[in-house]
């Protein structure tokens, strides 16, 4: 089963003016990935844009795989524009993936705007219950809440201009979960991936908490699969590839700057 | 049909490489190609001791072309003996190393290391512009350059040299004669092109080392001139590299004079880009009744172009 694939684009839905939902259909074989792991999606037939990019996976059938895109610049402003028919070339499942929780552990899910496309396929997965802390910058930016209430976990909406849900940001949301709920502490588990400022906070949280748990982290990529040693973070055993040895960490062994 | 080619003494099933740092120790491409089928595996760049390179973010992306500030992030001499070059070995394929140092001390000592192990070639980067001190010194320097080829020819014994050039310098062929009359057996070029990029929303420079080097088809037309300009210089044979993406790219630089060519950037995009230029070369020297690729190599030369103007 090779990583490097075509596929044909079979649908690309706008669900707002900001994000798409895009449906491939793999003409060849295409591995079973895990929660957390990403692909590179070609997003232009020509040089400019030249690189594909990272985008992780939303679901997966037998015949397709699916993603959800926040419209940010060029090479997503030309995804936007795919049509059904369309064929690309793909690279993936690539990169760790979370890794699942021992039994006894409650997973804490916390999510900051597109995070939670990262996370989605970790929830579907999940058979214990999780809660899931999801927060966006209003209303019009939240994604999947449908499917996330279908999920039956316990989940906990924030906005920060409290146009949806609870008002404020998602570490804020968490801090007043983890201090009404101190039991929770010693059995949970965290799982996060978002903007990297909120990632900074919820690590302090984690550390001021004594909680463990694991950081999806983001950095650009020319290959995605390990070549190029151009996506690297700081970690406490020195720089590490985001593509390959992540883009899920350890949260307690980034080093943030 | 014949795609066979030379480089000293070195002999390539075809003309086709991979540029250094764009293939990893080729372990990372084994899932997506046939190592076996490639002209030969340059590795990436390697140093006495282990590097860590450059703080991200160390790439950004630039029209039809990419910025890279990786800072020759490497494991090092000892281990790549150890850990990478046995995995290598396995495949029949020429197996070039390239290296960087900061002293000449520096180059003999990997290069005679190298030389022990029994790699087919040792590639010599001079021309990295991401690294505060050494390697591009001797790239952007004629004496350096020359002090430096000759005391490696002398460690090295009777292995192939490659020196690689740096495109940031003047006049590239008289940093070529000089290489060549230091008794470099080929050179390679080009690197990449010094670059920089701001993001003009946090109003900082998008690489954290500030500045890094271009690659990729912006690239092309500035290293396809400077070939065509070294292989007239020259009687050594030369490497082409910069921006190759498709075999019509490669064909390209062997009109304008290269023996034979490095993928880089494309590596990234297409994993199988090596591949398919291979099989283009073929299918191009069929269509045109070519039956050994040595014969294009440098066909432009002598070509006085459209409107005569001298160089
Ligand atoms: C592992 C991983 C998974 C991701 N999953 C998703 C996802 O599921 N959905 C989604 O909407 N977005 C996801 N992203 C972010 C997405 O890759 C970027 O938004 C996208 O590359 C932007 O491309 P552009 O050409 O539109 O933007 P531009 O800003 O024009 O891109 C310029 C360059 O910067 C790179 N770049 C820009 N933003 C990012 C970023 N945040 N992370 C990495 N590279 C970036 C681009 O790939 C490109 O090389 C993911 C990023 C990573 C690293
Ligand atoms: C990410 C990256 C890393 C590189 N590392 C090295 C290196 O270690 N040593 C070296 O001599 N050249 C290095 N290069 C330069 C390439 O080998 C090549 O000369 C250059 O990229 C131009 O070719 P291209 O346009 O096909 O990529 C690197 C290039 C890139 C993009
Ligand atoms: S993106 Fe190339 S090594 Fe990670």
């Amino acid at each position: 089963m090779n990583r490097y694939f075509k596929a044909k684009v079979i649908e690309n839905l706008s669900l707002n003016s900001s994000h798409n939902l895009l449906t491939l259909e793999p003409l060849d074989p295409a591995a079973e990935p895990n929660p957390g792991q990403f692909y590179m999606i070609e997003a232009g037939d020509s040089y400019d844009p030249l690189l594909k990019r990272p985008f992780c996976w939303l679901q997966k059938t037998r015949e397709t795989i699916q993603f959800l895109f926040r419209i940010k610049g060029k090479g997503t402003s030309l995804m936007r524009a795919f049509k059904k028919g369309k064929v690309i070339s793909v690279i993936g499942p690539l990169g760790n993936g979370y890794p699942l929780p021992r039994k006894k552990r409650t997973p804490l899910i916390v999510a900051g705007g597109t995070g939670i496309i990262s996370l989605f396929s970790l929830i579907n997965k999940l058979s214990h219950n999780c809660h899931v802390f999801y927060g966006a910058r209003n209303k019009d930016e939240l994604l999947l809440l449908n499917e996330l209430e279908k999920l039956g976990n316990k989940l906990i909406v924030c906005t920060n201009d409290c146009s949806f849900g609870k008002e404020g940001m998602v570490n804020e949301v968490l801090s007043q979960f983890l201090s009404a709920n101190e039991s929770i502490k010693t059995s949970c588990l965290i799982y996060t991936c978002g903007p990297k400022p909120m990632l900074q906070e919820i690590t302090s949280i984690a550390f001021h908490e004594g909680i463990r748990g694991y950081v999806s982290m983001e950095e650009n990529m020319a290959c995605g699969f390990g070549a190029c040693q151009g996506c690297v973070v700081n970690t406490i055993s020195g720089y590490k590839k985001v593509c390959k040895e992540g883009p899920v960490f350890p949260i307690e062994d980034i080093v943030w700057t | 049909m014949d795609l066979a080619v030379e480089i000293g003494s070195l002999k390539l099933k075809n003309p086709v490489m991979t540029a250094s740092g764009t293939f990893g120790y080729g372990e990372e491409y084994s899932e997506f190609l046939d190592l076996n089928m490639l002209g030969a595996v340059v590795v990436k760049g390697i140093s006495l001791k282990p590097m860590e390179g450059n703080p991200p973010p160390r790439i950004c992306e630039t029209p039809c072309g990419m910025l890279n500030a990786i800072g020759l992030h490497n494991i090092g001499l000892k281990r790549f003996l150890k850990e990478k070059l046995p995995y290598l070995r396995q495949f029949d394929t020429k197996i070039i190393v390239n290296i960087l140092g900061n002293t000449i001390q520096e180059y003999v000592r990997l290069s005679k290391a190298l030389d022990d192990a029994g790699v087919d070639a040792i590639e010599l980067n001079v021309s990295c512009p991401n690294v505060k001190k050494g390697g591009i010194i001797f790239g952007t320097d004629k004496r350096a350059l020359s002090r430096l080829v000759l005391k490696v020819k002398q460690s090295a014994g009777k292995r192939v040299i490659i020196t690689k050039l740096s495109p940031n310098v003047s006049d590239i062929t008289e940093f070529a004669i000089a290489a060549e009359e230091s008794g470099s057996d080929a050179l390679s070029l080009i690197n990449t092109l010094r670059g920089m990029a701001i993001d003009i929303d946090t109003q900082k420079p998008k690489l954290a080392n500030i500045t890094g080097g271009l690659s990729g088809p912006a690239i092309k037309p500035i290293a396809i001139r400077m070939v065509w300009e070294a292989s007239q210089s020259v009687r050594i044979p030369v490497i082409g590299i910069g921006g190759i993406i498709n075999a019509q790219d490669a064909i390209e630089f062997m009109l304008a004079g290269a023996t034979a060519i490095q993928v880089g950037t494309a590596n990234f995009i297409n994993p199988m880009a090596t591949i398919e230029i291979i099989h283009g070369i073929r299918s191009y020297s069929e269509g045109k009744n070519i039956d050994n690729i040595r014969d294009i190599i440098g066909r432009i030369h002598g070509t006085a172009g459209h409107n005569n103007i001298n160089l």
